[in-house]
Formats: structure tokens, sequence, C-alpha cells
């Protein structure tokens, strides 16, 4: 009897532990974080691409409406599959769309918009990644949707179709 | 030969008091790098990785140092940017208590195990 028990006890945990791990299978590996980080620093000082002048991350954000922040770079592959999203989102003329250069070379990334095009209003540079990092990104791409100095959405990853009717889809609800 | 020989002591002593002067700040990066954790690495603190996000991530911290923050505030910082899971040591709330006391528990349940086996022999 007291050996049964035993036996039953060891099944019943070992299957515990089964279900535990089972379960870690299926959860994601991926870092994401758990909450929305709503405010962004708007104070941060970039400089910009092509003429190197120091701009207030504030006066490029629309206060009214909705703007984009994306943080790319012309060495990530990802980036070069997404940017066709970000001119499609641009040819919708409603978004102000912040593009971000993330450790990257100054020729490399002119040669890169001038080669798939150019989606951004206004190219800021982040040379040591130290400005990204105060935005909350961990890497490239990463996209923000920003109204009133609020994140209303966060894209770690390259947009896709998904992305892009969600994004449109908001824009155009608050616009009504 | 011999003041040679001096101003090369002397030398190399200024260079060793200049590197310690900025080894102060490195040691305390390296300190506070190892507490947190590395988001896109698996399993590694940002003081073990290489990757781009943790490499800004030290420049960052070095940054925060200079501008005169400390420890407490530079974790505080990260932890509003990316939340509890970037710092090792998870705080005590309603969904880290068990965290804490299951190992309290245990080692409490162990001593009395310990203990009814001794005092029985």
């Amino acid at each position: 009897m007291n050996k049964n028990i035993k036996f039953i006890i060891i099944i019943l945990f070992s299957l515990f532990v089964f279900f535990i791990f089972y379960k870690g299978l299926e959860k994601p590996n991926n870092y994401l974080p758990e909450k929305n980080l709503n405010k962004i620093e708007t104070s941060l000082v970039f400089k910009n691409l092509n003429d190197q002048k120091e701009i207030i991350l504030e006066e490029l954000i629309n206060n009214n409406s909705f703007s984009i922040i994306n943080i790319w770079a012309s060495w990530c592959l990802p980036c070069r599959d997404e940017h066709a999203y970000l001119l499609k989102l641009r040819n919708l003329n409603k978004i102000d769309i912040i593009g971000i250069n993330y450790k990257d070379k100054k020729s490399n990334a002119i040669e890169f918009l001038s080669d798939l095009g150019n989606p951004y209003h206004e190219v800021l540079v982040d040379l040591d990644g130290t400005k990204s990092i105060e935005l909350g990104a961990i890497g490239v791409p990463e996209t923000y949707l920003i109204n009133n100095k609020i994140v209303v959405k966060k894209y770690v990853g390259p947009l896709d179709d998904i992305k892009l009717k969600e994004i449109i889809e908001i824009i155009k609800y608050e616009k009504n | 030969m011999k003041k040679i020989k001096l101003i090369f002591y002397i030398f190399s002593f200024t260079l060793i008091f200049l590197n310690n002067l900025n080894a102060d700040n490195s040691q305390q990066v390296d300190k506070i790098s190892k507490n947190l954790r590395c988001l896109i690495c698996q399993g590694q603190s940002v003081y073990d990785s290489q990757s781009d996000f943790a490499l800004s991530m030290k420049i960052l911290i070095d940054k925060k140092i200079n501008e005169g923050k400390n420890e407490k505030e530079i974790y505080a910082f990260f932890k509003n940017k990316y939340g509890e899971w970037i710092v090792y040591e998870p705080e005590i709330s309603q969904n880290t208590i068990l965290l804490w006391v299951i190992p309290l528990i245990l080692f409490i349940f162990g001593g009395i195990l310990i203990i009814r086996k001794v005092s029985i022999k």
C-alpha cells in the first residue's frame, strides 16, 4: 500500500514537471516588453544625416496628429524588406515618418536611401546606439507609432502587410 | 643612465595613475552591466555580450555615471525603459513573492527534516 502511494506520487510529480516544461516549449523565446511603455523621451538631441544640424526630437513630432519613428540601418537586412512598407505609408501623405539611422556609416545610409527611396521626412543619426536605447529600442528595425508624445503602437522587427494595415486602421480611426 | 631610469619610472607611474583614474568609471560600468540582462541575447548579461545592443548599453551606462547618476538611478532608468525583466534581481511584488518565498520554505522544511532525523537517531 505504502509503495503504491509513493509510486503514484512519483508519477504525478513527473507528470507535473513534464507539463511545466511542455508549456514552456510553447512560450516564445524572444523578449517582448511586457508593459506598454507609453511615454517617449522627446528631449533627445539628434544630428541630421545630411547636414549634421542638431535637432531636438520634440520639434519633429507633430503634437496634434500621428507620427512614426523608424529605427533602421543600411546593414540590416530586415530593414530592406520593410522599406517598401514605409514608402507605402509615406505615399499616403497622412503621417510624418522620422527615421533614426542606427550605428551606420553616413555614405552607406545615403546610398541605401538613394537606392530604395526615401520615405523619411527627416533622417536622424544615432552613431553609438545610445539614443535608441533612450527611446526604449532593443535593435533594428523598430517602429513606433506616436501620438501626443505617447507611443500608441510599438513594432519590434520589420513591418509587414498585417502591421501596415493596423497602422492605417489606427490613423483612420483617429481622424474620424 | 640613472636619469633615464628615473624618467622611465615617473612616466610609468603617471600612466598607472591616469589609468586608475579612468578605471574607476569602467569598474562601475562593469558592475552595473553585470546586473543587467542583455535583452536580445539569450542567457547573457550586458557585461558578457558583444552585441550592438549591449555595447550601446555600456556606453550609455558610462554616460549616466558621468552625469552623476548612481547605481540605483541607473537601474531605475533602464527598468523604466524596458520593464522589470532587464534587471536580474526581481523586486518583491505580488508576481514575484513565490519566487522569493519558496526557497525559504524549502530551506526551513529541509532543516526540520534533518533535525528530526538526527534527533531520532
